[in-house]
């Protein structure tokens, strides 16, 4: 077990790392599905049996990585999983109430009577915009550090708008890859228009991070690491320009580059996702809690992570295999 | 109210809400595996018909069975803080391993059982439904070892007032979990039974006699029938091991307040807590003491010996645990009559279900949920029964609760029982609107008429 050193220095570390994986995840995949809700009440009647089409066989995969990231944090460090969650207390039971509505939208607007219908359509839309709003408040308290003040508030307000406009930017992409004619038309539009909400969110976050926090302010702009740094925000500025070109062309003749947007959005997600990991770093509760402080008992963590090594590569194949049978165009979803 | 009551009510809410439906889908996905096995072996297009309506109820269970999952998972954290501060290496573990062998199979492999049957090879489908149902099983398990350690830990010890398992092997094969695992499997089985007979019996009153509908009937009686008499053995055998490991929790069950030989079965009694005696008893004697201890003058224990020198009470509140332990057996007894009876009835030589009589038809009409009230009662003996400990012996309730203020709780208590009213009126109702329009659309399709079954109309809704 002393293999690697000492195990109450690198589990936390493991342990920081497969959580932030799984958020990571979360934050596409339930990302692209939750956008597709967002976008609803922009579409006709017909294609909204297509957009739940294109995430139907998904929506319950994708959420599970959410109970995975929790769970971690529950297991792993117990006391900023408590400190981090009783802070949030409002905003996460929104957040459920949401999931909550969607989930069940999903089932209940095909098999409850038609007339009831555009009443699960509507619950399917109030869901999702309630689960990316308080997500996206969620981030923004969390990077200010779980004090609500009214500038703190302001902020957590704005972050979650602007989580909001990401995730129906990426569920635009997403549909973009899924569909063909007249909605794939509309969502290049869609995702035309969400661009300029994640550019501007993205320059909300990068700036005020490091204006509240001196520790942050320190990390990217002493020297070296500046310059270590750079190829992030250069390189997710590079992506917006490459984005911005492609949705103009699109949708090509042969629908070839459907896929380039989604994949675009998924390094621009993932970049900046490195960026508030690196912000962040060693901290799991900001500017008071260590991962080290708060990390589990190791023979515990060492439990967990003997069976990750072996179910996780399981799970990514799995997912790989659903994702596979499930490739190509939306088409109607039935049982048989 | 106090936030701590406020959050005990809110927990108990949400997963009172939760357990509803797993039970189903637990018992459900072996049932569809079961259908979708009798195709391929027979290839009578019955069991396919049963398979695709059946499938639509796990669909909707399953999805009302995450949401409220995903709730209890963030409850840990909102909620209750101390626990996993003080039992997270225990409870830590036994969920991960939840997360990871179980909920991540039955969620991927979910979308391929549900979408994937035109798109993959027929093993592939199979395999999909067989990894589902395996799924649900395996987040029974780990959750229930969880459960069951809380009831009766094992293999830990505590340094600074924190838990640190010293023998997993132990923690997981804690003095209970057998029991309980059993119990609740068995539960969900009978659940899941009611489920199919009931609504099978729905579909079949109002004139929809297809052979798919006789089929769901038939296999609903006989699963019911077959694990009736199982659940009563290993309820008993469950109180047995109570008996040894929460003495206290078994003397509420009881409504006994002295220890002491030749204690009456009470079959009805208002436990009077105040002055810690009964009213209105009306019992077997020696019942209790025969049950426990197989004998008549085996001694069963009193409440009163769980009375702490300086008055503390350290057993539980003694009305919800007597009614709800006397609910669940109640239903389990009819359960035995009922399925008993309908077998007698539908035996191959009277006919088979056109030999069932009406009054027993709409009997189990009426039973339809009755499995989820048994199973909600057995909690609500079980949990309320291990009052004021959360873990036994190792901490109380009241230490694990989170510093939320008390109007927070109760606004958020009150949003999820809003939601959960509407969502439990809407379930129940689609699950009847998909029998009626089921019943509806075979009306329609010419079919071959089966042995004396008539023809009726159903008029539009
Ligand atoms: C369909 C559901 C169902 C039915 C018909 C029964 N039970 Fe049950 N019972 C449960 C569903 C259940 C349960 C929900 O699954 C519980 C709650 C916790 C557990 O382990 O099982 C339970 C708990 C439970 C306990 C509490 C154990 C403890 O907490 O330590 C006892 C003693 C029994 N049962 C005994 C019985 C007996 C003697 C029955 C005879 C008719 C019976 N049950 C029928
Ligand atoms: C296996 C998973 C379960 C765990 C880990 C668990 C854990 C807990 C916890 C943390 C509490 C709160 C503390 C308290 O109020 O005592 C509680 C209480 C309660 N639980 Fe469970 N429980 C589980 C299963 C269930 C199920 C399936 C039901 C019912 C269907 C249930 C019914 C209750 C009730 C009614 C209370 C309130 C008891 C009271 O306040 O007197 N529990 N349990
Ligand atoms: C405190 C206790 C509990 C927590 C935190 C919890 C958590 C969860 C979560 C997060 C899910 C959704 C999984 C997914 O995304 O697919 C879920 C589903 C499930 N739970 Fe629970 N649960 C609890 C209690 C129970 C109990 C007491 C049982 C049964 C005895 C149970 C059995 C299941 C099963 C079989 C499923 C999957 C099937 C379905 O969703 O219908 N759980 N649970």
């Amino acid at each position: 077990m002393n293999l690697f050193g000492d195990p109450a220095v690198w589990l936390p570390l493991v342990f920081a790392g497969l959580m932030g994986l799984s958020i990571l995840i979360y934050v596409v995949l339930d990302g692209f599905d939750l956008g597709v809700g967002v976008l609803f009440p922009f579409a006709e009647d017909d294609e909204k049996d297509r957009m739940i089409a294109s995430i139907g066989p998904f929506w319950d995969a994708n959420e599970t990585w959410l109970v995975l990231a929790i769970g971690l944090l529950l297991v792993a460090f117990p006391s900023a999983h408590g400190a981090i969650l009783t802070a949030l207390y409002l905003p996460v039971a929104i957040m459920l109430i949401g999931l909550i509505l969607r989930g069940v939208a999903f089932e209940f607007r095909v098999k409850a009577p038609i007339k009831h219908k555009a009443s699960w359509n509507n619950a399917f839309f109030i869901g999702s915009m309630m689960t990316s709003l308080s997500q996206g408040f969620m981030l923004g308290m969390y990077i200010m550090g779980l004090e609500y003040t009214w500038a703190t508030f302001a902020f957590a307000c704005v972050t979650a708008v602007f989580l909001t406009v990401g995730y129906s930017f990426i569920g635009a992409c997403w549909l973009i890859l899924k569909t063909e004619k007249q909605l794939q038309l509309k969502s290049v539009k869609w995702a035309k228009g969400g661009i300029w909400g994640l550019v501007l969110g993205l320059g909300a976050i990068s700036l005020a991070s490091p204006l509240v926090s001196p520790r942050i302010f320190e990390k990217w702009f002493s020297f070296p690491e500046a310059i270590l740094l750079a190829p992030l925000p250069i390189m997710s500025a590079l992506l917006v320009g490459l984005l911005w070109i492609a949705l103009r062309k699109l949708p090509t003749k042969d629908d070839s580059w459907a896929w380039f947007p989604f994949v675009c959005s998924i390094v621009l997600f993932t970049l900046s996702f490195f960026g508030l990991a690196y912000s962040f770093y060693p901290y799991v509760v900001p500017e008071q809690i260590t991962i080290y402080e708060a990390a589990s008992a190791p023979e515990s963590l060492f439990i967990i992570l003997v069976g990750t090594v072996f179910v996780l590569p399981t799970i990514i194949g799995y997912t790989v295999l659903a994702y596979t049978v499930f490739r190509g165009k939306a088409t109607e979803l039935t049982y048989d | 109210m106090d936030t701590l009551l406020l959050s005990r009510i809110q927990f108990g809410a949400n997963i009172s809400f939760h357990i509803l439906f797993p039970t189903i889908t637990i018992a459900l996905g072996w049932v569809l595996l079961f259908f979708k096995l009798r195709f391929k072996a027979t290839g009578d297009m019955k069991w396919m018909e049963s398979y695709r309506f059946w499938v639509k109820v796990f669909a909707l269970s399953f999805a009302m069975g995450v949401v409220s999952g995903i709730t209890m998972s963030f409850q840990f954290g909102t909620n209750w803080p101390g626990f996993m501060e003080t039992v997270g290496n225990i409870a830590g573990p036994l969920l991960a391993y939840e997360v990871m062998t179980a909920f991540f199979l039955e969620a991927v492999f979910l979308g391929i059982m549900l979408f994937g049957f035109s798109r993959v090879p027929s093993w592939l489908h199979t395999t999909a439904t067989f990894l589902v149902a395996f799924g649900t099983t395996m987040s029974a398990f780990w959750i229930l070892v969880l459960n069951s350690w809380m009831h009766t830990p094992a293999g830990f010890e505590m340094r600074d007032g924190v838990a640190f398992a010293t023998d997993w092997w132990a923690i997981i094969f804690n003095p209970s979990m057998p029991y309980r695992l059993v119990h609740m499997l068995l539960a969900s089985g009978l659940t899941v039974a009611f489920l199919l007979a009931g609504i099978s019996a729905f579909r079949y009153v109002i004139g929809d006699k297809c052979e798919s509908v006789r089929a769901t009937l038939r296999t609903g009686i006989a699963i019911g029938a077959l694990l009736i008499p199982i659940q009563i053995f290993a309820g008993d055998m469950h109180g047995l091991n109570t008996l040894e490991h929460q003495p206290a929790k078994v003397a509420a069950m009881e409504g006994n307040w002295e220890t002491g030989p030749n204690v009456p079965l009470l079959l009805f009694a208002v436990p009077d807590q105040e002055n810690r005696t009964n009213h209105f008893e009306i019992g077997i004697p020696n019942g209790a003491s025969l049950i426990l201890k197989h004998k008549a003058e085996g001694v069963v224990p009193g409440l009163n010996d769980f009375i702490e020198e300086d008055g503390t009470i350290m057993h539980p509140r003694v009305a919800p645990v007597f009614y709800s332990f006397r609910v669940m057996v109640g239903i389990g007894m009819l359960m035995l009559v009922m399925s008993w009876a309908a077998f007698w009835y539908s035996r191959k030589k009277r006919g088979g279900v056109d030999g069932l009589p009406k009054p027993l038809l709409y009997g189990l009409v009426a039973m339809s949920f009755s499995g989820w009230i048994a199973t909600l009662a057995g909690w609500y003996t079980t949990e309320i029964g291990r009052q004021p400990w959360l873990v036994t012996g190792v901490m109380d309730t009241a230490s694990a609760v989170a510093d939320v203020p008390a109007p927070l709780v109760a606004s958020t208590l009150i949003a999820y029982l809003v939601i959960y009213a509407a969502l439990m009126f809407a379930y129940i109702g689609a699950i009847f609107y998909m029998a009626r329009k089921a019943a509806r659309g075979e009306s329609i399709k010419p079919r071959v008429p089966s042995s004396g079954g008539a023809a009726v109309s159903i008029p539009a809704e």
